[in-house]
């Protein structure tokens, strides 16, 4: 239990997967300029990294690690060269299941999410995350919490970000730095202060 | 014609500073800093990453005529994938340890906005040789802020540069210290921000 909780502070601040791993900028710097839009955008974000990350971790272990082809009766073979492909043909097809289901049940949030879902299965994020998740060897509920707080991290970034410039766009920013520049400069500044989260031990 | 007039030298040359992928079409930014604590690792990434555009930029303009509309995204994504794990392997091979430090970035060559979008807007509708010309310029001018970056980053973070101390000792006997927040991850967003400043201060006085 306390390695969940752990796993959870980890990766919605120290480890942020925005801020301190760099997934996820393209969105992040495109997406960010209003708060509605970032909002589901980083919704969407956490609800198709908290199902691609566990379902990644099945199809890894039960298919691609070395020998896990056991049950079907090869034990000497190891596929794991093959996760970048196979990772991200899962990651587009359950997004693009995703929006199918989402579309015929639940309607509002597919007005919500809708635009999203399918910017999504390019961003570095979810595929980081899953690539992360072989590499730390997580099992399959710390990679089920690892996922969805990842997202989470993602998410409060996001809005933050949304959040401040808004409030930028009274300031006088120098001429050169207008845009891309001081969202860099504001995205150091937020990781440093996410990064002084770094002291909690649990 | 001059040299510099033709469409070839162009296509090579423009990415490289003028529409740079990172600075001045804001793409593939999420692979480019991580990796840039060290210039070692950046010219690798550098390299990798200007090999797989170059190739799938290659590849797909060949096919191009063949790619139906509506399934060319999962063609693109497939080569470009196929092209990232012949790349992760031979860099296994070769170089392991700045493979396991490079760790899970050379995967995510393959959401590289760059090499999608260059395949999206060039090679589908160019001819192959100023596709691939393209994909080495634009993988050269990645490489470069790259690698800017990781220059930066090295000196004031570690004094050092590609591996050697360039600080003296006498500095650091001086009482002068590293620079932790280079190391760090704000480090390299407050770099490329500045860089981006200087660059477009500079292109804009030459217009």
């Amino acid at each position: 239990m306390e390695n969940l909780v752990s796993i959870f502070l980890d990766s919605v601040f120290v480890g942020n997967i925005l801020l301190a791993y760099f997934l996820g900028m393209c969105s992040f710097l495109a997406i960010s300029r209003k708060m509605e839009t970032a909002i589901g955008l980083g919704l969407a974000v956490t609800f198709v990294l908290s199902i691609t990350t566990p379902a990644n971790w099945l199809v890894y272990h039960y298919l691609l690690s070395p020998g896990a082809l056991a049950w079907a009766g090869f034990p000497g073979i190891d596929l794991s060269f093959l996760k970048f492909i196979i990772f991200i043909a899962v990651i587009a097809a359950i997004v693009q299941a995703l929006e199918m289901i989402i579309d015929r049940y639940l309607p509002p949030l597919y007005m919500a999410l809708g635009v999203f879902l399918p910017l999504i299965a390019v961003n570095c994020a979810i595929l980081g995350a899953s690539l992360f998740m072989v590499e730390r060897n997580y099992n399959f509920i710390e990679s089920v919490v690892y996922g969805a707080s990842s997202g989470f991290g993602w998410m409060l970034a996001i809005v933050t970000m949304a959040g401040i410039r808004k409030k930028l766009r009274y300031a006088n920013v120098p001429k050169g730095l207008e845009n891309f520049g001081i969202s860099m400069i504001i995205t150091g500044l937020m990781a440093m202060a996410f990064m002084l989260f770094s002291g909690i031990t649990l | 014609m001059k040299i510099t007039k033709t469409k070839a030298f162009n296509v090579f040359f423009k990415p490289i500073w003028e529409s740079n992928p990172i600075s001045g079409q804001i793409l593939g930014i999420c692979s480019a800093l991580a990796v840039t604590v060290q210039l070692k690792t950046a010219v690798v990434m550098g390299l990798a990453l200007t090999l797989v555009l170059a190739f799938s930029n290659l590849s797909i303009s060949l096919m191009r005529k063949f790619i139906p509309r509506n399934i060319r995204i999962i063609i693109e994504l497939t080569v470009i994938a196929t092209l990232v794990i012949l790349t992760d392997q031979v860099l296994k091979a070769f170089l392991y340890d700045i493979s396991k430090q490079l760790s899970i970035f050379v995967g995510l060559i393959i959401t590289n906005c760059i090499i999608l979008g260059r395949a999206e807007t060039y090679a589908l509708g160019n001819p192959p040789f100023l596709s691939l010309l393209d994909g080495i310029g634009n993988g050269l001018g990645y490489s470069q802020i790259l690698i800017t970056v990781a220059v930066i980053r090295e000196f004031f973070g570690a004094g050092k540069f590609f591996g050697f101390q360039v600080i003296p000792d006498t500095f650091y006997a001086a009482g002068y210290e590293n620079m932790g927040l280079m190391v760090l991850a704000p480090g390299a967003f407050i770099a490329i921000g500045l860089i981006v400043w200087l660059q477009k201060t500079v292109s804009k006085e030459k217009t």
